[in-house]
């Protein structure tokens, strides 16, 4: 490399290098010191040792918090591994106006998640589109709260999150179904296979590696869920604050009187410590792909 | 892509049944995806004679009027939002686009030391999510004096790590070949990162602009943190601060939530066919 300064590299990676110190690795050192403060956000910042983690383990709204993440998984998973490849099927085959399909498709994946929560709000209030059109129709005798009750307003956010997804992940899974031989599809079909045995035996074990990278993905984010549950409900996070995410509680403590960044950053390693597995898979599967 | 053989024995092309079947049951997904938004449009457009609760649900306004977005702007500052989202939705977009170029072509294509300890370092991060350091980046950005500020939003994401990575990625799969003919020209980095990178690397590049832009205009979490004065709320805290007052109208908001979806839906809308060309490529894997 003659025509190369020896500066030239580290002037091209400075940039990138001073975000990364500055906003990745410090912070992430900085959250251990700060769990073990009190700092809060109008000052202090004592070192009070293990207080803020024997404050982890009885915190009934974090127990709380832990419980709505379990379930939004237990819900989320299964229905976002499956809806989305479904829908790539769908989409796979070039019919006339299939890239206008796509793209309408997509659109809950590029709207903020406060417009959407914002929207499903309205639709889902007490005499909201819904309820309404439920009664209507003689569902319902009288309108469900599905924002003011505990488990409705969770299933709601659940809700939510399973339509926003469907297209972010159609589109994996569509970039994926690229790849799955086109051979074995028509040798299934020469044997006479039909669409749907087509797709157990042929479309899903081609797309077995996605399939688990978008499980691994899909349990990630529901353990990062935040503004769904917010906006839905007000900020208040439910009746009793029940219907709270562990990064809702992040974000209370945050700020004012009652804030406390210290047992904030707690919560914010307990995050970690729970994230960090399917994340460490994640990075294998991103490895493996760019290989 | 696939090969494209054409067997001539029924197999890939579809027969008229199942051509309406699939059209059926798009439109069925289309409703589901897309009625909402419509719903909401149509509700921002409906006047105050109207009413909105009706159990039969129209989504037709019977008068159609633009009044609502007159009114919103009269209960909050939302042009001014808008304004500061687009301020710092600007700063993330040329960050990323300047910053995590050159350091994805400095990893990818030039040797220095200390190359492999910054690759580790930068893939390092991304076992992170951004929710584990947000209150640490609260600390940081205070302690820079920019907590309440645009710049303070702007800043953290100003350079996204996944983005290096990804225009790395992006310049790895140029040829080398390209890049020693340029320096038997005597053609120095520089020149070859604007001659011979960036033409190659649009399509990467593209991407990177249009997530930059949705992450920055769509986010809510970080400006909810760092902005305290209603007065510097972007919008979509702004929409969330409307929604909490009292005197909030389901019209009122519909509008304000079109003001912050619209322009999303613009700009991808635009730079959709390099998006969707992108995950032909493979550039998207998750």
């Amino acid at each position: 490399m003659t025509h190369q300064r020896w500066f030239t590299p580290w002037l091209l990676v400075a940039p990138a290098a001073v975000w990364l110190v500055v906003f990745s690795l410090w912070p992430s050192l900085n959250t251990v010191v700060l769990a073990f403060t009190n700092a809060k956000p109008l000052g202090g910042g004592r070192f009070t040792g293990t207080e803020n983690f024997a404050r982890i383990a009885d915190d009934a709204q974090l127990g709380d918090a832990l419980l709505n993440s379990v379930i939004y998984m237990v819900v989320c998973v299964p229905l976002l591994t499956l809806l989305p490849l479904l829908l790539a099927v769908l989409v796979q085959r070039k019919l006339p106006g299939i890239s206008f399909f796509r793209t309408a498709f997509y659109t809950p994946v590029i709207a903020s998640a406060v417009v959407v929560a914002l929207i499903w709000g309205w639709v889902l209030e007490e005499r909201g589109l819904v309820n309404g059109f439920a009664q209507e129709l003689g569902v319902l005798s009288g309108p469900l709260p599905f924002l003011t009750d505990r488990w409705l307003l969770l299933l709601s956010a659940i809700s939510l999150t399973v339509w926003k997804g469907l297209g972010y992940y159609m589109i994996i899974y569509l970039s994926a179904l690229g790849n799955v031989s086109r051979e074995l599809h028509e040798a299934a079909f020469m044997d006479g296979a039909g669409p749907v045995r087509r797709f157990f035996a042929v479309t899903v074990p081609g797309v077995r590696n996605t399939m688990a990278l978008v499980t691994v993905l899909i349990s990630v984010s529901a353990l990062r869920v935040f503004s769904e549950l917010y906006v839905l409900s007000d900020g208040t996070g439910g009746p009793g604050g029940q219907d709270m995410s562990v990064v809702m509680l992040i974000q209370m403590y945050s700020r004012g009187f009652t804030g406390h960044l210290g047992y904030a950053s707690a919560l914010s390693l307990l995050l970690f410590a729970v994230t960090v597995g399917p994340m460490l898979l994640l990075l294998r599967f991103n490895r493996k792909a760019a290989a | 892509m696939a090969r494209r053989k054409r067997t001539g024995r029924g197999f890939g092309t579809a027969g008229p049944g199942e051509k309406a079947l699939r059209y059926v049951l798009l439109v069925v997904v289309l409703v589901l995806t897309v009625g909402p938004f419509v719903w909401q449009l149509s509700t921002s457009l409906k006047g105050l004679g109207e009413d909105i609760y009706t159990r039969t649900p129209s989504f037709i306004p019977a008068d159609p009027t633009l009044a609502n977005y007159g009114s919103v702007a009269d209960t909050i500052p939302v042009w001014s939002y808008g304004r500061n989202s687009l301020i710092v939705a600007a700063i993330v977009v040329f960050g990323n686009a300047v910053g995590a170029t050159f350091a994805g072509y400095a990893l990818a294509k030039l040797r220095f030391r200390g190359r492999r300890l910054a690759l580790g370092l930068f893939l390092a991060t991304l076992i992170l999510p951004g929710e584990v350091t947000i209150i640490s980046q609260y600390v940081t950005v205070r302690g820079l004096g920019l907590a309440d500020t645009l710049l303070g939003v702007a800043l953290p994401g100003a350079i996204g790590m996944l983005n290096v990575l990804l225009m790395r990625t992006a310049f790895l799969s140029i040829p080398a070949e390209l890049d020693s003919a340029a320096l038997i020209d005597g053609a120095n980095a520089w020149q070859r990162l604007v001659h011979i990178g960036l033409p190659n690397v649009r399509g990467m590049l593209s991407v990177v602009v249009i997530f930059s832009f949705i992450g920055a205009w769509d986010d809510f979490l970080w400006p909810l943190i760092v902005l305290n004065d209603p007065e510097n709320y972007t919008l979509t805290v702004g929409l969330q601060y409307l929604n909490g007052t009292f005197s909030a109208n389901p019209r009122l908001i519909a509008a304000g939530t079109m003001i912050a979806f619209i322009p999303i839906v613009i700009v991808f809308a635009v730079l959709q066919r390099f998006f969707f060309k992108g995950v032909e490529e493979g550039a998207i894997k998750g």
